[in-house]
């Protein structure tokens, strides 16, 4: 019993990870609407970046800043670029600029901040303890943490802001958001900004478990069932999803996975979110689109 | 992706029934048959059949089995490989294990195989549309190379898991020189392009391009949705799957599951972007861009004398820029791709003396 608790618990800790790279999606699928595939890039960027300047000996707090001031730049560059031309066009066409985007992305930062894998040490020991018997690291807590705060924090920006209530005017209805005069292109630099220091949190997280490599980039794929399960538009549906794929994924590994002579944890995901997609298409906190002929 | 484009498709069918006898397409396409059929299998040497043309002819083949499916029939799909990676294993098991099967009937059996997987995951497509079908096609791709790569059977129990064709040869010619496997897939190619060009002609490629452009108001027009999509997966995987057997066996010569990985997928969804969507021809220009670019990269880095600041690594870096910003770019000025472009200046060249 014991040990399946721990496996359970083992999960849900990875689907916190899992979690915070969604929330990046579900701030700008809110926002504009777009499936930003590029998330997964912006998680490697991110933590290239702070890796980089933190190996030349800058301190903690400055690499941060710097790297969310990188990320700003990004934002304004893509809402000036990509977004800006291509407003009003199919949410299927937005899918497809930010697939091309994310390769730019992925591709600039390797090209400039090179191919090779960085340590990442954020100093915090992820030796598992033993927790009433439960197998948990500092880092996992850590993390934990670092999610309930980040969900409190963006909650907090939507509800209680200015710049907040305007970005959910602009989800709500964007036609009705422009008309009363609130501005397009300002609301996407902010939200691209904020899902950019999501992104820069997720990347580190991430980084200080595996390493800072290209293959960071590949949790984008594994978010897409948590959004799927959870549903593209709510953040608290964002970590239920990645909880619930980080356990069952870590459950189907250990029961399935020596049925079927092989590690089912590569594809378990995607089946799990496609069976879900059967049952409740729009995920378990996401809302109902309104078809119109 | 509009119902004017539906329109000029009726509009196109019209021209070609009643047009003249020898209008500019009719030329251009001849010439095409000679050049792909005479000239480039006398005139072409080994190095170019073997590392552009075999290439960009099978992925054009891959492209235009996607872009059946997402181009005409408005489904998206992240796992294009995995049916590819279907199509080769079943071709050098069936080639192994049935060794009295000709080649012809090998390939469209593993077509068909390749297209049953379609068949089984394209079925959530009946529930969900847009980039939510990316979940289910992703399963594709990581399930499909999964199951090749731990079920040594598939690879014949070889040690490195890698399949190599057994025989190339139809009705006992030898087909494993260059100029050989250059016929299989020129001819090959041939084949499926005409089939593809009847199919979107058809009831059902019609029928694909309104449920593309609006399916709610195709279904009440009396579309029958739910098999025009399986349709759509079905006939898209066969093709997905010979160009898969050829990529394997008539261009690598050896394969695994590997080369079927995801970037495989994206390379195809690239094809089919940069080509142009609901285009025939649009796949091999695109193709032909995928398979050049590497190449003129590494010809043109010396040659601008850029070799002392760029090393091989960085050249593997740049190609994703290029394509990733080219994709943008074209989204944004060409939607429809190269192709587009390309007979638009077609078109304009036609009535050169004359034009405005």
């Amino acid at each position: 019993m014991l040990f399946l608790i721990n496996i359970i618990v083992a999960g849900l800790l990875s689907g916190l990870m899992y979690a915070l790279v969604a929330i990046g999606f579900v701030l700008i699928y809110k926002a504009s609407g777009v499936f930003n595939f590029a998330q997964g890039a912006m998680v490697l960027l991110s933590a290239l970046t702070f890796v980089t300047l933190n190996e030349h000996g800058l301190p903690f707090w400055l690499c941060f800043i710097i790297t969310v001031g990188v990320l700003i730049v990004a934002a304004v560059l893509i809402e000036f670029l990509v977004l800006r031309p291509l407003v009003n066009r199919s949410p299927d066409t937005l899918f497809m600029a930010t697939l091309g985007l994310s390769f730019v992305i992925e591709g600039l930062a390797q090209l400039v901040l090179g191919t090779d894998v960085h340590q990442l040490d954020l100093g915090i020991p992820d030796v598992p303890l033993k927790l009433y018997g439960l197998q948990v690291s500092d880092f996992d807590l850590f993390t934990a943490v670092v999610s309930i705060l980040l969900v409190a924090v963006l909650a907090l920006l939507f509800g209680k802001t200015r710049v907040g209530i305007s970005l959910r005017a602009v989800a709500d209805n964007t036609l009705a958001a422009q008309s009363i005069g609130i501005r397009l292109p300002y609301i996407w630099r902010i939200v691209w900004s904020v899902a950019g220091v999501v992104a820069l949190i997720a990347g580190l997280l991430w980084g200080n478990r595996q390493g800072v490599q290209f293959s960071l980039s590949l949790v984008v794929l594994k978010a897409m069932p948590v959004l799927i399960i959870g549903g593209f538009s709510s953040i608290p549906g964002a970590i239920v999803g990645g909880l619930i794929v980080g356990a069952t994924e870590n459950l189907a590994d250990i029961y399935i996975g020596p049925l079927v002579h092989g590690a089912v944890s590569d594809w378990f995901a995607y089946i799990l979110a496609t069976a879900f997609l059967l049952i409740r298409p729009n995920g378990l906190f996401g809302e109902k689109p309104i078809q119109r002929v | 992706m509009s119902a004017s484009k539906l329109a000029g498709a009726v509009h196109f069918g019209a021209t070609l029934s009643h047009g003249p006898l020898l209008s500019v397409r009719r030329a251009a396409i001849l010439i095409a048959l000679i050049a792909v059929y005479g000239v480039i299998p006398i005139l072409g040497n080994d190095y170019w059949l073997n590392s552009l043309i075999i290439p960009t002819i099978v992925m054009g083949l891959a492209g235009l089995g996607l872009n059946l499916l997402m181009g005409y029939a408005g489904l998206m799909s992240l796992g294009s490989a995995a049916f590819m990676a279907t199509g080769a294993f079943a071709t050098f098991n069936l080639l192994l294990r049935l060794p009295f099967l000709p080649l012809p009937v090998v390939l469209l059996l593993s077509g068909l195989i390749a297209g049953l997987g379609g068949l089984i995951f394209g079925l959530p497509s009946l529930r969900i549309r847009g980039f939510y079908l990316s979940a289910p096609t992703l399963g594709a791709q990581f399930f499909l190379t999964w199951l090749f790569q731990t079920y040594h059977w598939f690879s014949n129990n070889s040690m490195s898991l890698v399949i190599s064709a057994p025989r190339l040869e139809i009705f006992g010619y030898d087909l494993s020189s260059s100029r050989g496997r250059y016929l299989l897939v020129a001819v090959t190619a041939g084949f499926l392009l005409l089939l593809a060009h009847a199919i979107i002609r058809s009831r059902i490629g019609r029928d694909w391009m309104a449920i593309r452009d609006m399916e709610v108001a195709a279904s009440v027009t009396g579309v029958p949705i739910a098999r025009r999509k399986l349709q759509a997966y079905v006939v898209s995987s066969v093709f997905l799957g010979i160009a898969g057997a050829l990529w394997a066996f008539a261009y690598l010569g050896t394969a695994d599951s590997n080369t079927f990985s995801l970037d495989k997928s994206f390379q195809v969804l690239f094809i089919v972007l940069i080509g142009g969507s609901a285009s025939l021809f649009g796949n091999f220009i695109g193709a032909a861009f995928i398979v050049l670019t590497p190449i003129v990269l590494d010809i043109l880095v010396p040659v601008l004398g850029l070799d002392n600041y760029i090393d091989q690594g960085s050249i593997a870096n740049i190609e994703p820029i290029i394509f990733g910003a080219l994709i943008i770019f074209l989204l944004i000025k060409e939607p429809d791709g190269l192709a587009s472009l390309f007979s638009r200046t077609i078109r304009a060249l036609s009535i050169w003396p004359l034009r405005r």
